[in-house]
């Protein structure tokens, strides 16, 4: 979107955190998401079923007290897969956007201070990668290097890249010109130190926002990506393969394409969620137009 | 030799009932749509390896100087007759008559000479140009008579001759037939909506018999999650194998439908690389063996439709031995020659596996199996273009899995530079023995003496025979219940209400 | 405005011949053989050398490239490797599944989103709102795929009323074809309408926000004149922005949604053609996507200028 919020000194950290907490949606996504997190985490340790075992036998049966998500198409437990799977779909979303951070907030905030020619090849550069449909570029580098969770995770944060280097140059364009800043200039700061010490903390909010949502997108791609053999592969599951496995099967056993489906849809919920209520808290003038 | 009185008798007989049908049944259905799984890059036979392309051309459009019916056996095809020489080198081809191309071209032995010296060509991309390697000169003699010599006696020439590869075109087509395929068949080519269907029309001025249908349409459905639903619906008349995968029960129990499970010459095998350590050690491939539970593997891969083998024969073919007990279902055993073979930790290897589900399925449950007895697999899976490079001509694998396609191949075992990379100078040797005989009997036992061998070196992981899942209107005939090779003969079909 | 049409004009090709260079670039690192492909397990060397020459392999790159951009200058897209026919063609055969498609699908979810996000704006805070609100966050959060995948299961193998996928020709008729793209559309529509109608939503409270629409309403304008007549017409920015991305999403994203449905669109072509190594159709197709998002953000930006003059002098 266009619009980017004007960033704002930040109130003391206490207080956020109390209005945090009083926000309906902040709340209701910072539960969703910490269930999430605390499934995959537990995976790692416990799951009702060995997932690595197959057993062939127990293949397609419907939901049961045993197996409450039912079971695949080689006899796992779809419980335990949605369990282990949940950890590459985060995995993969944390790592893109971390990229996306990574290289995009640096060419942003550079953008921002030089100005100029970089500013503009910054743009431009950000125009050529918006010009190229997402996901057809992922499966192309995918093609190149081979489906996995590695490739779908340089995919995925390629195209953070200019997403966070659009909004760290915007929120910095408008504190260059504040009066602290200026301030700041004329004591003969360098443009580095300024951007680390004063522009940098003030547009931390809005990159937190930003993260939450390219957070949810990520595992949104992620799943598509896998849905079409892109993504992490066997034996490790994933919540896109999963759906791709059922599809086939849909006529027999639907439980096998709603329970991963569910996952993704509660996961990418709860992301949004928190996302606005980070919105709301941190952008006081967003939080009056509601 | 040997006349085909027999096939042209019921011939014949088919003509004389196919001539009286329409007058009694004044409603008669003429129209077929035929479903596939994957659409034809084109659909020119001489200049693509895809199956899809032999699927739609093999004898509706094109046919060659003999075919192979559906009983796998060799029948005349654009030759009515032919006489072998007492050395078995020259072979007299006798040609039909009054037979024309599509495009109004007269059909002579010119054209077979054209079409066998252009697969044979320096500069030629068939993709079996193997069929000809013992091919040394094509002469005509007159317009209905073509002589074949061979440098060597070579027993499966008439059946190599009846490969969609070995198709006759024209001269004044043989270009153009990626796009607008020209032969000699009883259908024409008529449009193809890429990436959804193909069209055929009645050829009327067929030399032979003429067929049923009026026209018939191919029909791209890549995937069980829309073949069934076009299936149910009636978009579809026909699949030659429906990729069903799990929900074939629920097509069986609709009297609307006829099931017919079928054999192929596709044997799926677990390629193993020979010349790779520790795979070559005989005791670890006999492991790999014992580890293997074919029933899952079936029951997994291919719903439970595949044959489970043990060697790289088809079980429908009569020099065909049942060698499945060679290596039987033993993961202690197999543990147990690990150990003897210097690896009583297991040891760690990649399975490449190329797209098709039978792959992807069977690999996960393979690697599942193997890790019970120590053997711990990798999974990679890769397009086909990568597995092409990487595995079958770069020879860069440990393990993969993959469906051996054309019919009669137990020969690759002793190819020098095979990915399997496997080598037994005694195999070799009964090869070169089966290429130069042609006695029936003989050569079956030579089969036996081959599969023998091949199961006993455990020269790869022998898993199923693929399954044919044949599905049609249960008022349609005439399909090919069997693929002795992977096409839609539609000569034969026809609606019986 | 001409100097504000030129700049945007300008950046634009920078971006097409930027695009067609890492198109080219990239596909020529694409591991795999096409020859190899083409003629399968029992080739003989030869006669994969013969296939090489004849699909043009054997060129060096640069040579290729240029000619590859000559051809694409005279409008000639080359031939594909594997369907050997024209790319063109195969473009414009497929370019009647995707582009009625696309349009379909940005018709719903405008048709959708807009009143919807206006009467959550008009509510704000009251139970309609909230409702209307919620469904659109659990719109924003289901992956279209799956959502297509229960429309197959509701529509087509429950009640059989519609088709589960594949495309009979509009040669079969209008409703027929229509008839195929219902659920694609509906797929596709529905998590992007969820998008727009929080964005409308938002740009509408922004605007209602504004002190020139409390001016209006102290002024004693009706509510609703200043609902239609003032806020909409400033709220449109930001919706046509993401209308505009939106269909550029739906034009090349359709890739999985295709998948889905087995669509001959735009989408499974170059999928199908990256996996067959059909580079010169993959490069064929990206450019033409690449062309239609920067023609469309053109499109937006002269919109953007007509909703709000203010814009042209910012050029």
């Amino acid at each position: 979107m266009s619009e980017v919020p004007v960033p704002h000194e930040a109130p003391p950290p206490a207080s956020l955190l109390r209005q945090a907490f009083a926000n309906r949606s902040f709340l209701t996504g910072f539960v969703i998401t910490a269930l999430i997190a605390a499934m995959a985490l537990a995976s790692f340790v416990w799951t009702p079923f060995d997932i690595t075992h197959l057993i062939v036998a127990d293949r397609m049966k419907a939901p049961s007290w045993q197996h409450p998500f039912g079971t695949d198409h080689f006899g796992r437990d779809i419980l335990s897969m949605i369990m282990i799977g949940s950890r590459n779909s985060i995995a993969v979303a944390v790592v893109a956007v971390g990229i996306g951070m990574a290289v995009g907030v640096p060419l942003g905030c550079w953008a921002a201070a030089r100005g100029g020619w970089v500013d503009e090849a910054l743009m431009r550069f950000n125009d050529v990668v918006f010009a190229f449909p997402a996901l057809l570029s992922a499966v192309m580098i995918t093609a190149i290097f081979g489906p996995g969770a590695v490739n779908a995770i340089v995919a995925i944060g390629i195209f953070n890249v200019p997403v966070f280097a659009r909004v760290a140059r915007a929120g910095a364009l408008s504190l260059w010109p504040r009066e602290y800043v200026l301030a700041a200039r004329a004591a003969g700061k360098g443009k580095v130190l300024i951007t680390l010490e004063h522009i940098l903390p003030n547009i931390a909010s809005m990159l937190l926002v930003q993260g939450t949502i390219q957070f949810a997108l990520g595992i949104l791609a992620e799943a598509g990506l896998s849905y079409l053999g892109l993504g992490a592969q066997p034996p490790m599951p994933s919540w896109g393969r999963m759906l791709f496995d059922a599809q086939t099967r849909m006529m027999v056993a639907p439980y096998q394409a709603i329970f991963p489906g569910l996952a993704i849809v509660v996961t990418v919920l709860g992301l949004n969620l928190l996302g606005d209520g980070l919105r709301d808290v941190l952008d006081p003038r967003l939080r009056r137009e509601r | 030799m040997k006349p085909f009185k027999s096939v042209l008798a019921a011939a014949a007989l088919a003509l004389a009932f196919s001539a009286a049908a329409p007058m009694s049944a004044y409603a008669q259905r003429t129209d077929v749509v035929i479903g596939m799984v994957l659409e034809p890059p084109h659909l020119d036979p001489t200049a693509g390896a895809a199956a899809a392309i032999k699927e739609v051309g093999y004898a509706n459009i094109f046919e060659g100087i003999t075919r192979i019916g559906p009983d796998g056996q060799v029948q005349p095809g654009l030759a009515e007759s032919w006489e072998i020489s007492d050395d078995g080198k020259v072979y007299t081809f006798k040609l039909r008559t009054g037979v024309e191309f599509h495009d109004g071209t007269p059909f002579s032995a010119d054209d077979v000479k054209f079409s066998i010296e252009r697969a044979m060509a320096e500069d030629s991309v068939n993709p079996q140009k193997g069929l000809y390697s013992a091919v040394e000169k094509v002469e005509v003699v007159d317009p209905a008579t073509v002589v074949v010599t061979l440098k060597h006696p070579q027993g499966a020439f008439l059946w190599n001759m009846g490969w969609g590869e070995a198709a006759i075109v024209s001269p004044a087509s043989a270009d153009n037939n990626k796009e607008h395929p020209v032969g000699t068949g009883p259908f024409k080519f008529e449009s193809w909506a890429k990436g959804s269907s193909i069209k055929l029309v009645k050829n009327p001025d067929y030399w032979g018999e003429p067929v049923a249908l009026e026209r018939a349409e191919f029909r791209i459905v890549p995937d069980a999650a829309a073949a069934i639903p076009a299936l149910l619906s009636g978009d579809v008349h026909a699949f030659s194998n429906m990729p069903a995968g799990d929900a074939l029960p629920q097509i069986q129990g609709d009297p609307r439908f006829k099931v017919v499970i079928g054999s192929t010459e596709g044997e799926t095998v677990l390629s193993t690389n020979n010349k790779k350590e520790p795979f070559d050690k005989l005791q670890v491939r006999q492991a790999i063996a014992h580890a293997l539970n074919r029933d899952e593997i079936i029951a997994g891969a291919s719903a439970g439709l595949g044959v489970p083998i043990g060697s790289h024969f088809a079980p429908h073919h009569p020099a065909y031995v049942d060698l499945t007990g060679t290596y039987p279902y033993d993961p202690n055993r197999a543990k147990e020659l690990l150990a003897e073979a210097g690896l009583p930790d297991g040891f760690s290897a990649t399975l490449k596996l190329p797209p098709p589900p039978y792959a992807r399925q069977g690999g996960e449950i393979i690697a599942s199996q193997l890790r019970q007895v120590g053997i711990n697999l990798e999974i990679i899976p890769l397009e086909w273009a990568d597995w092409l490079e990487q595995v079958f001509k770069g020879k860069d694998y440990d393990l993969s899995i993959v469906s051996h396609v054309e019919p009669m191949d137990i020969g690759i075992y002793a190819r020098p530079d095979y990915y399997f990379q496997y080598q037994n100078p005694e195999f070799n040797a009964v090869m070169e023995e089966l290429e130069v005989t042609a006695d029936e009997a003989t050569r079956n036992e030579l089969y036996g003496k081959a599969q023998r061998i091949l199961a006993e070196d455990a020269a790869v992981g022998f898993l199923f025979q693929m399954p044919k899942v044949g599905v049609w209107d249960a008022r349609l005939e005439g399909m090919w219940e069997n693929w002795p090779l992977s096409v839609a003969d539609l000569t034969k079909v026809h609606w019986t209400e | 405005m001409i100097a504000f049409l030129a700049k945007r004009i300008g950046i634009g090709a920078i971006t097409l011949i930027v695009a067609s260079i890492v198109v080219f670039a990239v596909l020529e690192i694409l591991p795999g053989d096409p020859a190899l492909l083409m003629l399968g397990m029992n080739a003989t060397p030869e006669a994969l050398a013969a296939m090489r020459e004849q699909m043009g392999l054997n060129e060096p790159v640069p040579v290729r490239y240029l000619g590859w951009i000559a051809g694409l200058l005279a409008g000639d897209f080359g031939r594909s490797f594997t369907y050997s026919s024209p790319v063109i063609d195969l473009i414009l055969e497929r370019v009647v599944v995707s582009l009625p498609l696309a349009l379909i699908a940005l018709t719903l979810s405008t048709a959708i989103a807009i009143p919807v996000g206006i009467f959550s704006a008009a509510r704000r805070g009251r139970a309609g709102d909230t409702v209307s609100m919620g469904v659109a966050q659990l719109g924003v959060a289901v992956p279209n795929f799956w959502f297509a995948l229960l429309l197959v299961y509701v529509f087509a193998v429950w009640l059989r009323l519609l088709p589960a996928g594949g495309f009979p020709g509009w040669g079969a008729g209008v409703w027929p074809g229509l008839k195929a793209l219902i659920l694609p559309a509906v797929a596709l529509a529905l998590p992007q309408a969820a998008i727009l109608a929080r964005v409308t939503r938002s740009a509408m409270l922004e605007v209602l926000g504004e002190d020139y629409i409390r001016t209006a309403r102290a002024k004693g304008m009706p509510r609703r004149y200043v609902l239609w007549r003032h806020a909409l017409r400033n709220a449109m920015i930001p919706v046509l922005t993401i209308m505009g991305l939106q269909f550029s999403f739906l034009l090349a994203g359709t890739i999985i949604i295709e998948n889905v449905f087995y669509l001959p669109g735009l989408g499974r072509l170059v999928f199908q053609a990256i996996t067959q190594r059909d580079l010169i159709v993959v490069e064929g197709v990206v450019m033409l996507l690449v062309a239609s998002v920067v023609v469309v953000n053109l499109i937006v930006d002269i919109l953007y200028a007509v909703v709000d003059p203010r814009l042209r002098i910012r050029a």
